[in-house]
């Protein structure tokens, strides 16, 4: 898994790619917790990832309440094939916010 | 990671390894390697590749609760000869940790919204049948799973 950070205002955008899995989701889990504490908004680009399973999915999961928490937003964007059939399969595709790329979640406001 | 080089008909892999995070990419690398090399669709690939390294976590997570240990994992068609347009992928992952309660282990409500938990859920999603086997003597836990294969879902 690779993770790049990059601000675009008060807005976080996560771009990960290649495969987030039990051995990197804590690393992400850390990372999106930390823009969190930060009170900034989290977008979060899915359009490389490869492989994500439910440590991953876990980490996101745990982001989207600590973002209700603190009345920031979060969302996914350019969520690709291999992580959509997962959020599916967990039900969560209609749980998170879900833009079809990072320029309109930005357009958005996340 | 051991490869067993073992020429089988019906056998497709049959891996020996740690029960560590690190070790799941590996393992995802030989079973695509694997059940490409056998014709199996991109899909069916994906499937069994999630359901295998969910069950690891559980392994890892409840089995061996952060003690190291083996596990064992093979993949065969079944019945012998089918093929990747009609056939059945009876995944078997074996361990060595102590058994776990089995009746304990089941799919947690989707509607409650929380980290965690989904693996289980995931994995019954993904594959036709799930089932806790009588482990061997020496063995810990045995967990079959089947995907069903060029048959309507």
């Amino acid at each position: 898994m690779n993770l790049d950070i990059s601000h675009k205002g008060n807005v976080v955008v996560l771009s990960l790619s290649g495969e987030v899995d039990m051995q990197h989701a804590p690393s992400l889990r850390k990372q999106l917790l930390s823009a969190l504490e930060e009170r900034r908004d989290v977008l979060v680009d899915m359009g490389a990832v490869d492989y994500i399973d439910s440590s991953g999915i876990a980490s996101l999961v745990e982001a989207y309440q600590a973002a209700r928490r603190n009345g920031t937003r979060f969302a996914l964007a350019a969520v690709s094939d291999a992580s959509m059939r997962v959020l599916q399969l967990a039900r969560l595709d209609k749980v998170f916010t879900i833009h079809p790329s990072v320029e309109t979640g930005l357009q958005a406001g996340v | 990671m051991k490869s067993d080089g073992e020429a089988s008909a019906t056998r497709l892999l049959h891996l020996r390894f740690r029960a560590l995070p690190e070790q799941l990419k590996p393992v995802r690398d030989a079973i695509g390697a694997a059940l490409c090399g056998a014709g199996c669709d991109f899909a069916v690939v994906g499937d069994v590749k999630l359901a295998v390294c969910e069950a690891c976590q559980n392994i890892i997570r409840h089995a061996y609760c952060g003690e190291e240990g083996d596990v064992v994992l093979e993949i065969a068609w079944e019945p012998p000869g089918a093929a990747a347009e009609k056939g059945r992928l009876v995944v078997m992952l074996t361990d060595f940790a102590p058994p776990v309660d089995t009746a304990s282990i089941c799919p947690r409500a989707l509607e409650d919204l929380r980290p965690g938990g989904l693996g289980t859920h995931i994995i019954r999603a993904v594959m036709d049948e799930v089932a806790f086997l009588p482990p061997p003597e020496g063995a810990g836990n045995v967990l079959k799973m089947v995907k069903e294969v060029g048959t309507p879902s």
